[in-house]
């Protein structure tokens, strides 16, 4: 039953996310909220990447784990394949993440250090309950295979392998349950350029291979161009500007949005003064987000399975 | 006469497994004021470098096997204890990726910034203090007399990054050394962490080593490149020559990993990725290390039996490989010009 046409395959209708800041020494008092997410809307087409860019507490990774209902919604709908996410029980939420995974930034920090390499991609199969024990481990392995990954570690520890590896293992791991949908939630960005690469590859490949539809979350816009059929860019919870890749890149619109421009950096160093003079025509546009931090607290994020 | 110079640096590490020989044979030179910039995969022997300079490898198991590290004048190799005490941080200071694991959780920014100036310099509390004002202020945090009374986890990583390096700053070193001091920054604290380093290096007349593996960063940041593979410098030119004219098949696959901002069909496309990964440094390939990766390397190649000299290809210019650019067939220009 795949949405085709023009029924978009996520439908994210004024997402709102506010975090409350508590004060008070006996009792805690609601003073102010943190508004991370506020009244985003924008829709994912089935087999295409979004793009959606932005600093630091800008609340582009929010937005996301709203949309997988990691964090609930302060209010908004959220609608995958036609169906109301944000008021499913339990039950029902469990089947629809089966749809819908999650890619993190270091997946080993998000994962049970005690668990081997198997444990970790086989998980969400065992927790689904699918297939036999047989089953599971062959699919491990083939999963394994997919993404790139030695399938005869299977028994190894996360921590043995580099930052590139892991990422291949958390991939597997969101494939399991063949998703439509992946959230990927700077995946890349605690690689080193040249595993970049690889792993950039590996999901335009996968995408490619099984018809994936990715929300790829990044501060890179370099990045995220290599990977976007469109972009939305964020600032301080809201949408500031959403469009067509190509055009955002070559007329962006938004004075923030050419400020992210001209922070990437870019190897030719012919260009590097004028840059310089770029970023600080646009730099007023950027979100004083260094100055203090008082931005989203450290939320936990809930094990997706 | 360089500011520093540094001599077929070898620093191993001795291991349960075997030798390690995470810098095997290193020489460059650090002009004043000049930028030079080291760029290398993760393990390619960098940090080593760097630290080795410092005098911070941890002994055991490191060891600087040979080598000279000549800080005007001085070599840093043969020093004390006691003495490279005095040259680190007061002549030769360095920032870290991340900040957080060089400020200490427990004790304000003050008391750490003006710590560093009163170990180096005979200043009283109070002279040390508004010192520490005008350094905060130097690396632009605002209400920097009110921030001296903050915890580190008060500050964003960004601005924890401008703490340490207003730190380094403390008794205006000649050289300071930042080893990926952006990497783990969104693109745009990045950029201005950037700008902030080239204007103080401007303003106190300060030369710099910039290590990173992103090539974008050195393109903005250096005079001079150094791209270390497998604990050895393979290619090493001025900045503008190595991003014109690349010659090391490993210089080149690293810029081709750079997801490009400008032009067509990027969404389609594919980045260039190396594939493999580096060599294990306790059994490096027996001739050019690079070899299994490289595109131009064929099996019965000279590269696969002979070790490849740092030669120069042009005025400046030196490559670690058989397979130039420039003496590949149909290149820009006939083979082995200007060597």
């Amino acid at each position: 039953m795949s949405s085709n046409g023009d029924t978009p395959l996520l439908e994210v209708v004024d997402l709102k996310k506010y975090f409350p800041i508590k004060s008070g020494l006996l009792v805690d008092r609601t003073v102010d909220y943190v508004r991370a997410v506020d009244g985003v809307s924008f829709s994912i087409m089935e087999g295409e990447t979004l793009g959606l860019v932005g600093e630091s507490g800008s609340g582009k990774s929010t937005t996301g784990y709203c949309i997988l209902r990691l964090l609930e919604p302060t209010e908004g709908s959220v609608r995958f394949e036609g169906r109301e996410v944000t008021e499913l029980g339990r039950e029902d939420l469990r089947r629809v993440r089966r749809e819908m995974q999650i890619v993190f930034q270091d997946p080993y920090a998000s994962l049970d250090p005690r668990m081997t390499v198997g444990d970790i991609v086989g998980e969400p199969l065992v927790v689904h309950g699918v297939g036999t024990r047989r089953d599971r481990g062959a699919r491990v392995r083939e999963l394994l295979d997919v993404v790139g990954f030695d399938p005869t570690f299977v028994n190894r520890y996360p921590h043995e392998f580099s930052g590139g590896q892991r990422q291949r293992i958390g991939i597997a791991r969101a494939l399991a349950l063949n998703p439509k949908l992946i959230v990927c939630d700077e995946p890349v960005s605690a690689l080193d350029v040249s595993i970049q690469a690889q792993i950039l590859n590996l999901l335009k490949d996968l995408q490619d291979e099984f018809g994936l539809t990715y929300l790829f979350i990044a501060h890179d816009l370099a990045v995220v161009r290599a990977m976007s059929d469109r972009i939305a860019v964020m600032n301080r919870g809201e949408l500031v500007e959403l469009g067509p890749a190509e055009e955002v890149y070559s007329t962006p619109r938004e004075e923030y949005t050419k400020a992210l421009l001209a922070a990437v950096p870019v190897p030719d160093p012919r260009k590097m003064k004028e840059r310089k003079v770029e970023r600080r025509k646009h730099r007023h546009a950027l979100a004083e987000q260094e100055a203090i931090v008082g931005a989203p607290p450290e939320v936990e994020i809930e094990r997706v399975v | 006469m360089a500011l520093l110079d540094v001599r077929d640096l070898r620093t191993h590490f001795f291991t349960r497994d075997g030798v390690v020989r995470a810098v095997d044979g290193v020489s460059f030179s650090v002009e004043k004021g000049k930028t030079l910039g080291i760029v290398g995969e993760s393990g390619c022997g960098k940090s080593v470098t760097a630290l080795s300079i410092m005098g911070l490898i941890p002994k055991p198991p490191a060891k600087i096997v040979t080598g000279e590290v000549v800080f005007e004048g001085r070599d840093l190799v043969t020093l004390r204890d006691r003495e490279l005490e005095d040259v680190r941080g007061h002549e030769i200071a360095m920032i870290f990726q991340d900040p957080m694991t060089s400020l200490n959780p427990t004790l304000k920014i003050g008391t750490q910034i003006t710590e560093v100036i009163r170990r180096h310099l005979d200043l009283s509390k109070g002279e040390a203090r508004k010192r520490a004002v005008d350094l905060l202020e130097e690396v632009r945090i605002p209400n920097a007399a009110q921030r001296l009374d903050d915890y580190p986890h008060r500050f964003s990583g960004g601005m924890r990054q401008r703490v340490m390096i207003a730190i380094a700053l403390a008794c205006d070193p000649k050289l300071l050394i930042a080893d990926e001091p952006t990497t783990a920054l969104d693109v745009t604290v990045q950029a201005q962490i950037l700008d902030l380093l080239d204007d103080l290096r401007q303003r106190h007349d300060m030369a710099m080593i910039i290590i990173t593996h992103d090539m974008g960063v050195v393109a903005e940041a250096a005079d001079e490149i150094v791209v270390m593979y497998a604990g050895q410098i393979v290619e090493e030119a001025n900045t503008l020559d190595l991003f014109d004219r690349p010659e090391h098949p490993y210089t080149e696959a690293l810029l081709g990993a750079l997801p490009q901002i400008e032009g067509d069909g990027i969404r389609s496309g594919r980045l260039t990725a190396i594939p493999g990964r580096p060599p294990d440094l306790i059994a490096p390939p027996p001739a050019c290390r690079f070899a299994p990766r490289c595109p131009y390397a064929s099996h019965n190649d000279t590269c696969t039996v002979e070790p490849p000299e740092l030669r120069e290809v042009r005025p400046g210019h030196w490559v670690r490989s058989a397979h130039p650019a420039c003496e590949r067939a149909g290149s820009r220009e006939p083979a082995g010009v200007a060597r």
